[in-house]
């Protein structure tokens, strides 16, 4: 009886442990990211429509030389990709990006190329992680 | 040098196991792989002119304290240990706030209990990130649910879009059961403790 018991509980780990190995490879491969870096943001709500490529935001470039506290405190910006009405306006009269991207702290808007680097027909949202502005793709 | 490998073999029985261990520690670090060219990236166009202009992720990550997951950097260390100095203010009146208290969370889970660092989200972040508008500052008062976190709610806010993906279980899920208990007991017990002090050392109302 015990020693049925002992192989009960042994079946049981073992069997857990493959649908862990199963649930991680299924989740590694699912994040697999279309070679984007980690959290990288496209925002194309206006840019194409106005005639202009896409935006690109990496968060890694930005996480090196801010907290998140800067622009998502102070900036205001929502921490949700697509939450944010980010115009070329604002960013001209200093709001949002256009508080640091002045020519002073980092470079002016009428480097327009520089964040408008993005594919044309990219979708807005997060990449390189889990979709993060909706349902996730579990 | 066949010789000189099969003299080592007698002398040394563990050194190819040794030699096995050395490969496995060495080949993720020389995996050339780990971070891709802004070109091949999926995002850029490859005809923008700013390709040429901007920072490659691995010029900057890979001088970073490793890591298997998210941007492959571990972004706390490399805070605590000074490879980094991001700014926590632009405006000079900005209060920049941090605190240190950890807390333990799920208690009565199937997994290990959860041990969320203050300390470290608020070297990154402001208390009004998160407070109260996605966990009440009241212990308990907001169920929090692996169910939300996976959809994107909650710590899932930013776990597995900008900092360490959920995938990573057992940083968050790190405290035993037993643990955790044995510090809330005490920290209970320190807190009556400090209670009853300060009691005793005020005077008795009515005492004469």
């Amino acid at each position: 009886m015990s020693r049925f018991g002992t192989g009960a509980v042994v079946c049981a780990k073992v069997a857990r442990w493959l649908a862990a190995v199963l649930f991680g490879a299924t989740l590694g491969l699912a994040t697999l990211p279309a070679n984007a870096e980690y959290g990288d943001v496209v925002l194309n709500r206006a840019s194409e429509k106005e005639g202009m490529r896409p935006v690109i935001f990496p968060h890694w470039f930005h996480r090196i030389r801010f907290r998140c506290k800067v622009c998502h405190f102070e900036l205001g910006f929502k921490m949700r990709a697509g939450a944010n009405e980010v115009k070329m306006n604002d960013i001209i009269e200093g709001r949002f990006c256009g508080m640091c991207h002045n020519g002073e702290i980092a470079w002016a808007p009428e480097n327009c190329d520089l964040c408008h680097s993005g594919k044309r027909g990219l979708p807005p949202g997060i990449f390189g992680g889990h979709e993060t502005n909706g349902p996730g793709r579990w | 040098m066949m010789q000189l490998l099969i003299l080592l073999r007698q002398n040394f029985p563990l050194l190819h196991l040794l030699v096995a261990a050395l490969a496995l520690a060495i080949a993720p670090a020389a995996a050339p792989q780990n971070w891709q060219p802004l070109e091949n990236d999926g995002l850029r166009d490859p005809a923008s002119p700013a390709l040429k202009l901007l920072q490659q992720p691995a010029a900057a990550l890979s001088t970073l304290p490793p890591d298997t997951a998210g941007n492959r950097v571990r972004w706390v260390k490399a805070l605590d240990d000074g490879h980094i100095n991001p700014r926590t203010n632009l405006r000079a009146e900005t209060k920049v706030q941090t605190y240190d208290k950890d807390v333990l969370l799920d208690l009565n889970g199937s997994m290990p209990v959860v041990r969320f660092p203050h300390r470290v989200h608020t070297l990154w972040l402001d208390c009004s990130n998160c407070h109260d508008h996605i966990f009440k500052k009241q212990r308990g008062a907001t169920k929090i649910s692996m169910f939300n976190i996976l959809q994107g709610e909650q710590c899932g806010l930013c776990h597995g879009a900008v900092a360490f993906p959920l995938t990573e279980c057992s940083r968050c899920h790190s405290t035993s059961r037993k643990d955790a208990k044995a510090e809330l007991a005490r920290e209970a017990a320190e807190a009556a403790e400090a209670a009853q002090a300060a009691d005793v050392s005020l005077p008795k109302a009515g005492a004469k």
